[in-house]
């Protein structure tokens, strides 16, 4: 197996694009990461979605995509993992390079989320969980996290405000980013005060509904400079699974997928989790981001809600987190989310992302994708090269 | 959700019916064709009591479409006697007096109507725990 690299980023900002369509989105992001790689071409593409169908009436988006971004005739092929879905186009696109079938391939997440009324959105976004036993109970994607939050403060004594820290430091981080969704900072005060949507979570708990297209080119490592004035290692891009119903876990406070997804990549990149720069966590509520904190082995069972009131999860803190704003601050394109991530991580990696968030000399970025409540998780652990 | 997929359900939705594992004798709801512990593949049915205690819960404020008219309705995870978790609404009880712990019974309640013309959906709920 050869090593791959990352030699072109694309996205698009993550806004309500009233005014633009699925496929627009798409070729946006894609035509970006070719021109930053330099490339006219490619050998294959994955697109990661989740919803096109049920929210758009449009499926079969790789032979769709390809045509329109100008890649007519190659390889294409969409990959669905619920809100992993984009992560999990990228694990499709490492493997097709790694092997070597493919030189050059590139990997899209797309979703477009705001084509139907607020209230198909939130039903669809529930198909993520097990429709028979989960969703037939009235239980939104919300409401499944919520039940995740209450135990935990329960079992752990965490106070509902202290989970501010999490949307604030998203927050803080996002106005810089101009890709984002919510520019603008938010404080303790005003997620005291949010609209409750499903006890425990609140409004500024959860990620908003959005739109947007992220793109990677993923190249062998050797050819990389090629592409690239500043290519990226991936050191690893691994998969790891757990029961889609939450009531299914034994401890549902212990993220398995994100535990097997984080040591399988771990191990294949040969680090410990502390050597990781930067963490873009799949934050699309609090809770979450905490449970993958601990999951990821980077706090303590029941930890993770202090170290971010203790400021570690900040860009100067000992492991930052949603450094362009997360899911929360940014937005959560659903099945483009993954690949936002992961340029996110190429940009701190290259040391471009915004002066105010750049985290200094950063070896390794670390994105990690989730589908449902944790039953798919992409981890992908990214290294800086040099020449 | 179309009638066969529901008449399909109807052990499950009304009498909480899952399955045992003939060689290590772990229960499963919802049924399981391979046991997830042994990874045996003689599974029986088996009928849960239907009693159990509140794992955790959320009160729901926002509704998913066809739920609305319900709101604000709790949703709980209930731990089982018999050592399995499921996924309910608690019903002849209002949200702030339920609390992590509590003791709870199954009962079959209406889950939501599919419109005016559409099908009535019944289903397991759990109630504070009434019979000794
Ligand atoms: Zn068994």
């Amino acid at each position: 197996m050869r090593d791959v690299a990352i030699v072109g980023i694309g996205q698009t900002p993550v806004r309500e694009h009233w005014d633009r369509g699925l496929r627009d989105l798409a070729v946006e992001a894609i035509l970006a990461a070719m021109d930053d790689a330099h490339i006219r071409r490619a050998d294959a593409l994955f697109v990661g979605n989740m919803l096109s169908g049920t929210l758009g009436f449009q499926e079969h988006l790789g032979a769709l995509i390809a045509e329109y971004a100008g890649l007519e005739g190659i390889e294409a092929v969409k990959v669905e993992a619920a809100c992993g879905s984009a992560a999990a186009a990228l694990r499709q696109a490492v493997l097709a390079v790694q092997s070597g079938q493919v030189d050059v391939a590139i990997a899209v997440g797309v979703e477009k989320l705001t084509e139907l009324a607020s209230k198909c959105t939130t039903n669809a976004l529930a198909m993520a969980a097990d429709a028979d036993y989960e969703a037939v109970m009235g239980l939104s994607f919300v409401a499944i996290n919520a039940l995740l939050m209450r135990r935990y403060m329960y079992e752990y004594r965490v106070n509902k405000e202290d989970f501010a820290a999490f949307t604030v430091n998203a927050h803080a981080n996002a106005q810089h980013n101009p890709f984002a969704m919510f520019r603008m900072p938010i404080t303790r005060e005003q997620y005291a005060a949010a609209k409750m949507i499903a006890d425990p979570i609140n409004l500024l708990d959860s990620s908003p509904v959005s739109d947007g297209a992220a793109a990677v080119v993923v190249a062998a490592a050797d050819k990389a400079w090629e592409f690239s004035e500043a290519p990226v290692r991936v050191a690893a891009c691994e998969v790891g699974t757990d029961t889609v119903a939450l009531d299914n876990r034994e401890n549902p406070l212990w993220l398995k997928g994100v535990e097997r997804s984080a040591r399988r990549a771990y191990q294949k990149a040969g680090i410990s989790p502390q050597e990781i720069g930067v963490y873009e966590v799949h934050d699309a509520f609090s809770i979450m981001a905490a449970l993958s904190l601990e999951a990821s082995g980077l706090a303590e069972p029941g930890t993770a809600v202090r170290l971010a009131n203790e400021g570690e999860i900040t860009p100067q803190g000992r492991i930052p987190i949603a450094t362009m704003g997360g899911l929360k601050g940014r937005g959560h394109p659903v099945g483009a989310t993954g690949l936002y991530q992961v340029v996110e991580c190429v940009l701190q990696l290259r040391g471009q992302a915004p002066a105010a968030v750049q985290v200094p000399d950063v070896q390794y970025a670390m994105a990690q994708n989730i589908g449902g409540s944790g039953a798919t998780v992409i981890t992908t652990i990214l290294e800086r090269l040099t020449k | 959700m179309d009638i066969p997929r529901n008449w399909r359900l109807r052990d499950q939705r009304y009498r909480l019916q899952g399955t045992k594992c003939t060689s290590c004798g772990e229960r499963h709801f919802p049924p399981r064709q391979v046991c997830p512990r042994c990874k045996g593949r003689a599974l029986e049915p088996y009928v849960f009591k239907g009693r159990g205690t509140v794992y955790s819960y959320t009160v729901v404020y926002q509704a998913p479409e066809g739920y609305e008219d319900y709101v604000p309705y709790v949703v709980a995870l209930v731990d089982l006697e018999e050592g399995v978790r499921v996924t309910a609404q608690l019903t002849d009880i209002s949200p702030d007096e339920v609390s992590i712990g509590m003791p709870v019974e199954m009962v079959v309640r209406k889950l939501y109507e599919e419109g005016d013309q559409g099908i009535i959906l019944y289903g397991y709920k759990f109630r504070p725990l009434l019979t000794p």
